[in-house]
């Protein structure tokens, strides 16, 4: 039963090997979804090209609700899988900040690193950047280590915060998605029609 | 489809759809496999830790941020995040080499600003991010997806957040986009 690795199917030696390929599928599925483009990431926030909304919401469901058919036929022991820890302030902070981030260099980590790879000047300035944003925060880490703490919650699910069962929200993800496609569509289509130096 | 036949320079992406169901069923059989989700943001905060723990180690010590990644037995390069970002670059390169978008080095911009611009832009939005992601514990991809796809309560609130913000801005840095 999974996860496979902390349950010790799979033994530790091959943590890497599976790292690599894991990676590659990844960074595959960014590039090919047309993710080493900055302008077409952005695209999302001008509303020329949903390209970003659909990639990650359809990831995002079909995740969810896997996780949930896993747990339900027994194949994965969901209370032995990491769940991100909630610090609230701090994480929504961080958030706002990684929205300028986003907007202004139009990539986010590993889209940069897809970028990089098909030759893009602008994906290593920017991956640049994150390493000298990373060593910043961690030299002025004195300054904010008690705001940087602050806010834990635990390693909470939706769940847990509301008293709502998974299966609820994946279904409201799954709802809003499916008229998020629906509406940004129409607006793409609109969008485009107006915009003449961009070619699609 | 008619576009593709008319206009041969389009670039060939697959379908957002197809490509964001490959994407989830990736980060199932991650979390199957691992118990945890995708990651990126940490590959670049190993390597941060690493070289500062190389340049000036007692300093990389008394730093109680970079202790936290340090440990005696192993160096922190030596971390899952690390390997499967490395597998990134190689998967970005092997999609772009089939896709026939590996090419000479080039900036990607707005004609309207300038190559300078974009990468002053550039720099500056990675160091934003870089440092927004140590604070939301994780990127997009650690926190935004494979948080939300794990129902993690923070994960979610990255996400908003994230593109909130982004939406809520948009208008502010509109010319260096369209």
């Amino acid at each position: 039963m999974g996860p496979l690795i902390p349950n010790g199917i799979i033994t530790g030696d091959w943590n890497f090997v599976i790292a690599i390929l894991i990676g590659i599928a990844f960074g595959f599925l960014l590039e090919a979804s047309g993710f080493s483009s900055s302008r077409n990431i952005v695209g999302v926030f001008y509303g020329y090209n949903f390209v970003v909304l659909r990639v990650f919401f359809t990831a995002v469901i079909v995740a969810m609700v896997g996780l949930l058919y896993f747990d339900y036929f027994g194949w994965i022991d969901l209370s032995k899988i990491f769940i991100l820890p909630t610090y609230l302030a701090p994480m929504i902070a961080g958030s706002v900040i990684m929205g300028f981030g986003f907007i202004l260099g139009g990539f986010c980590p590993g889209t940069s690193f897809t970028a990089i790879a098909i030759g893009k000047l602008d994906g290593l300035v920017f991956t640049i950047g994150l390493y000298l944003g990373i060593f910043l925060f961690s030299e002025g880490f004195p300054l904010y280590e008690n705001f940087y703490n602050s806010g834990y919650m635990g390693n909470v699910t939706l769940t847990d915060v509301t008293g709502i069962a998974a299966p609820w929200f994946a279904f409201a993800f799954t709802f809003i998605a499916l008229a998020a496609f629906w509406v940004t569509m129409i607006i793409e289509k609109r969008v485009r029609k107006n915009i003449k130096e961009y070619k699609f | 489809m008619m576009e593709n036949t008319i206009n041969n320079n389009k670039p060939h992406y697959i379908n957002p759809y197809l490509g964001g169901v490959l994407l989830g069923l990736l980060v199932l059989l991650t979390v199957y496999i691992t118990g945890r989700g995708l990651g990126a943001s940490g590959a670049i905060k190993s390597t941060v830790v690493t070289t500062t723990e190389t340049i000036a180690p007692s300093h990389a010590e008394n730093n109680s941020y970079y202790n936290r990644f340090l440990s005696d037995d192993h160096s922190p390069m030596n971390n899952w995040l690390v390997f499967e970002s490395l597998g990134i670059f190689f998967g970005g390169l092997l999609s772009g080499i089939i896709f026939g978008r590996v090419k000479k080095i080039r900036i990607e911009r707005n004609p309207k600003i300038s190559g300078k611009t974009r990468l002053i832009v550039a720099l500056l939005g990675g160091v934003l991010f870089g440092i927004g992601s140590q604070f939301g514990r994780g990127c997009t991809s650690g926190a935004a997806l494979s948080g939300s796809a794990t129902f993690s309560f923070g994960g979610v609130i990255v996400m908003l957040v994230i593109f909130g913000t982004g939406y809520v801005i948009a208008w502010m840095f509109k010319k260096l986009w369209i």
